[in-house]
């Protein structure tokens, strides 16, 4: 696999290939996607930490950095990425060394995008390279930034489809003082919604609110004494509950757990449908009913469900929401959700402005 | 006089107006359309008022199948169209030309959905922004985004220019509240983009849309987040006899951990004439920083204290906390009256550049000798937070050549500001303001591919063109020469 030390050589390397039209399987760290062919660039040479600045909240780091090193550079100065983002190396058996650019290029987050949002809203700046070989920068550094087209949000999330990530400058946050989790046992999908809603609509900040196996999950943090009320008051407000109350180290491996997905880690086919919050119920229902099993994440708008159905079974099950199939069952490839017809229309357009030769993962996130 | 230039408009549209006018009429309703120059003319500028002129003609549609009406036929006929929503830009982001046809938003009027167990408000795009929060407070939650303009801006805008506020540090900006759209393209195509969902099906569209000035499309109905209000918030105030101690009492703040919903900085320029205007009774000192924190009655004086610790190491010239509804207006009120008191002393522009907040003083010491070289006054009040500044450069409309010099004194400080690793604009956008500036701040390359873009959605550079692109960069797009 090539995996060019420096910006200059990566875009020489995709120029090259632009002007054979020759396809370019990328990857970071290898561990997000099983791509439909083995990688031959890598970015996990253009590695390091360029700028951390505690006192702005600001992190530039080059794309192959890896997660790990970031995040304990960032908890060193009590921060963290608020987004969480999650590790895909237990779902999907893959062993390599997750990297940041990864997480933005998969716009990566975790439980906490209930309540901070995800990857892509942390992101301030990147620098990348287009399917032509040119080299791009977009945003910058600093939180508010309205110069120019955001070229930044679109390539995050586009699973380098439309450019080879180089650089990223994200938004770092405190981590949180203390937390501790609710657990509620004993519930079926609905009734856990139904307290996400409620929880979620409170000024209390709860920063996780997940649910599998008949528990439903809120997680609180901030200050310690902030905590304690926080806790109190959503005791008070759910009083049909008598919940448990988790502690900080619990709940931190809970969370971990939940992140990761590690209830469906293994094989068999795994699928991530994003919905409607309130519609999570009906759809795990109907998904139930094709064998599986679901949990839920995000308050109910994210849904995993491992278990047996064709794509058009997990489909139609899931609605109006958007089921990818993460994990095939086997080596396939993953399998993207389709868009409407007339945003098609645009991504494509898009895609040939970025990668007019079609190089870059081609055709990867096809519906 | 003014320095900005447009393009020459083209006499042919010009030449063709009364077809263009009736094309328009016989698909919108009559009062839909307006041509009479008398009233066209109250759509000549935005609130960058330096810069005027009238539209060809206006179009005020009330459903966005009348926008994509509208829309198609301009594309048809090949006239421009400049997309408005309440006027308020300070960039000249709605700006017409004279070969143009202005479409706003403003009689897009509906909320169309509410939703607190999903969290998302769905409305019209001419309704303001703080209409929106006024929707939804009896029912205990609010639209975060909050610029200064808020009673009259409409999300439409807001979406076009990624508008911010005072309280992005928290919240964030337009971009990370907006979950879908309803667009009408160039084409006069309606496309539905995002919605209730956590996310895309491919592509993160709506990161390109919010913030693309009018270049794209124009958003009719916005799927907005939204947030349970907070118990309750109170600002404090802190005085210091130096700038540089203020910009260090910001940095050590953030530093510690704690997370204000704003922190406000005014320097003493502003504060002069703040207390002339509103005598809002703040420190007589060389800064002074409002901090609001949010939360119970406990959790506020928590923070409170913390903050208070931060700033007694450093020695402030007064500290003081609000302990009620009345200590926290009579704290804002010289904040919120601060552009009505910097207009009471002339004219004045406003930048929005923005710099690392370590860089603060630096930055803050480099315009007040700017400031000395242009023989202009400057005052500085703006978002310390998240490092978005508001420098105020007084000038005299009414002096030849004085508008000029402060444009130019305008340009040196937002060079500076991406000289120390910021940007040109932190919320109200590149528009023709700052749209020469661009090469300062990107490449070739950089804004090569920005204007490919466009060029992917709107092939024939219809939309909104002669904005955000220097003139000489666009020139080959707008005149169809390009690749």
């Amino acid at each position: 696999m090539m995996a060019p030390a420096s910006e200059a050589e990566l875009a020489a390397l995709v120029a090259d290939h632009h002007g054979r039209a020759a396809p370019l399987w990328l990857a970071g760290g290898g561990t997000r996607l099983r791509l439909p062919q083995a990688a031959a660039l890598s970015t996990r040479a253009l590695s390091g930490v360029v700028t951390y600045e505690p006192g702005e909240l600001t992190l530039i780091a080059r794309a192959g950095t890896p997660v790990a090193e970031i995040e304990a550079l960032l908890a060193s100065q009590g921060q963290a990425l608020a987004f969480e983002p999650m590790d895909h190396r237990a779902i999907l058996g893959t062993t390599g060394a997750p990297t940041v650019g990864g997480v933005v290029a998969a716009n990566v987050s975790g439980p906490r995008r209930v309540l901070a949002g995800a990857c892509r809203d942390h992101l301030l700046g990147v620098r990348f390279v287009d399917g032509r070989g040119r080299v791009i920068r977009n945003g910058g550094r600093v939180m508010k930034n309205v110069t120019g087209m955001d070229l930044g949000r679109l390539v995050a999330g586009s699973f380098g489809t439309l450019a080879v990530l180089t650089e990223v400058a994200l938004k770092t946050l405190p981590l949180p003082e203390a937390q501790e989790t609710l657990a509620f046992p004993g519930l079926d999908a609905a009734q856990a919604v139904a307290l996400f809603s409620a929880a979620l609509a409170t000024p209390f900040e709860v920063s996780g609110a997940a649910f599998h196996a008949g528990t439903a999950w809120l997680r609180i943090e901030g200050l310690a004494a902030q905590v304690a009320y926080r806790r109190a008051r959503l005791t008070a407000l759910l009083r049909d509950h008598t919940p448990e109350v988790l502690d900080a180290a619990a709940s931190r491996a809970l969370w971990q757990g939940l992140r990761d997905v590690a209830h469906f880690a293994g094989e068999g086919a795994l699928w991530r449908i994003l919905v409607k919050p309130t519609d999570a119920p009906a759809t795990a229902a109907a998904l139930a009913r094709l064998g599986g099993n679901a949990s839920l994440d995000w308050g109910g708008g994210l849904i995993w469900y491992r278990g047996p159905g064709e794509p058009a079974q997990v489909r139609q099950a899931a609605g109006a929401g958007l089921a990818m199939l993460l994990r095939p069952s086997g080596d396939a490839p993953p399998l993207f959700p389709a868009e409407p017809p007339g945003v098609a229309a645009i991504s494509a357009a898009l895609r040939r402005t970025f990668d007019p030769a079609g190089i870059l993962n081609p055709g990867l996130m096809e519906g | 006089m003014s320095t900005i230039q447009m393009p020459v408009p083209d006499a042919g549209i010009i030449a063709q107006k009364p077809q263009i006018v009736a094309a328009l009429q016989a698909v919108l309703p009559a009062d839909a359309v307006i041509s009479d120059p008398a009233e066209t003319r109250a759509y000549e500028c935005d609130a960058l008022t330096a810069y005027r002129c009238p539209p060809l003609a206006v179009v005020l549609p009330r459903t966005t199948e009348e926008v994509a009406a509208a829309m198609r036929i301009c594309h048809d006929m090949g006239v421009p169209v400049v997309p408005r929503g309440a006027g308020t830009s300070l960039a000249g982001g709605a700006l017409p030309t004279a070969d143009s046809v202005v479409i706003a938003t403003l009689r897009l009027r509906e909320v169309l959905e509410i939703d607190t167990s999903n969290r998302f408000v769905r409305v019209q795009t001419g309704v303001t922004n703080l209409s929106v929060s006024g929707e939804l407070a009896p029912l205990g939650f609010f639209y975060a985004p909050d610029p200064s303009s808020q009673l009259a801006c409409t999300i439409a805008g807001n979406i076009a220019m990624n508008s911010g506020g005072a309280h992005c540090l928290k919240y964030g900006v337009t971009t990370n509240n907006l979950l879908g759209v309803r667009m009408v393209l160039a084409s006069g195509e309606i496309v539905e983009i995002g919605g209730p969902l956590p996310g895309a099906a491919g592509l993160d569209l709506l990161g390109l849309i919010c913030g693309s000035e009018g270049q794209l499309g124009i958003v009719t109905e916005a799927t907005l987040r939204i947030l349970p209000r907070p118990e309750g918030a109170r600002p404090m105030l802190i005085g210091f006899d130096s700038a540089e101690v203020a910009g260090e009492c910001v940095a050590r703040i953030i530093r510690s951990g704690l997370l204000p919903v704003a922190i406000e900085y005014m320097d003493d320029v502003c504060l002069r004439a703040v207390e002339g205007f509103a005598r809002a009774g703040y420190p007589d000192c060389a800064a002074v920083l409002i901090v609001e924190v949010e939360g119970s009655e406990a959790e506020i004086a928590e923070q409170t204290e913390r903050i208070r610790a931060i700033a007694a190491a450093l020695h402030p010239v007064e500290f003081r906390s609000s302990r009620n509804d009345d200590e926290s207006l009579a704290i804002w009120k010289g904040r919120k009256s601060a552009f009505g008191a910097m207009g009471r002393l002339g004219d004045y522009l406003c930048l929005d550049g923005t710099v690392p907040v370590s860089k603060l003083p630096f930055t803050l010491r480099r315009i007040g000798e700017l400031s000395r070289e242009h023989g202009l006054e400057v005052a500085n009040v703006f978002h310390a937070g998240d490092g978005n500044m508001h420098p105020l450069i007084l000038f005299d409309a009414n002096k030849p050549g004085d508008l000029e010099r402060a444009e130019a004194f305008g340009r040196d400080i937002l060079r500076l500001c991406v000289e120390v690793g910021g940007c040109l604009t932190g919320e109200h956008g590149v528009g023709i303001e700052k749209r020469d500036l661009m090469s300062a701040q990107y490449g070739p390359d950089d804004m090569a591919i920005q204007m490919e873009v466009k060029s992917a959605l709107d092939p024939r550079w219809l939309l909104n063109p002669a904005k955000v692109f220097p003139l000489d960069a666009s020139q080959p797009w707008r005149e169809g020469t390009a690749r």
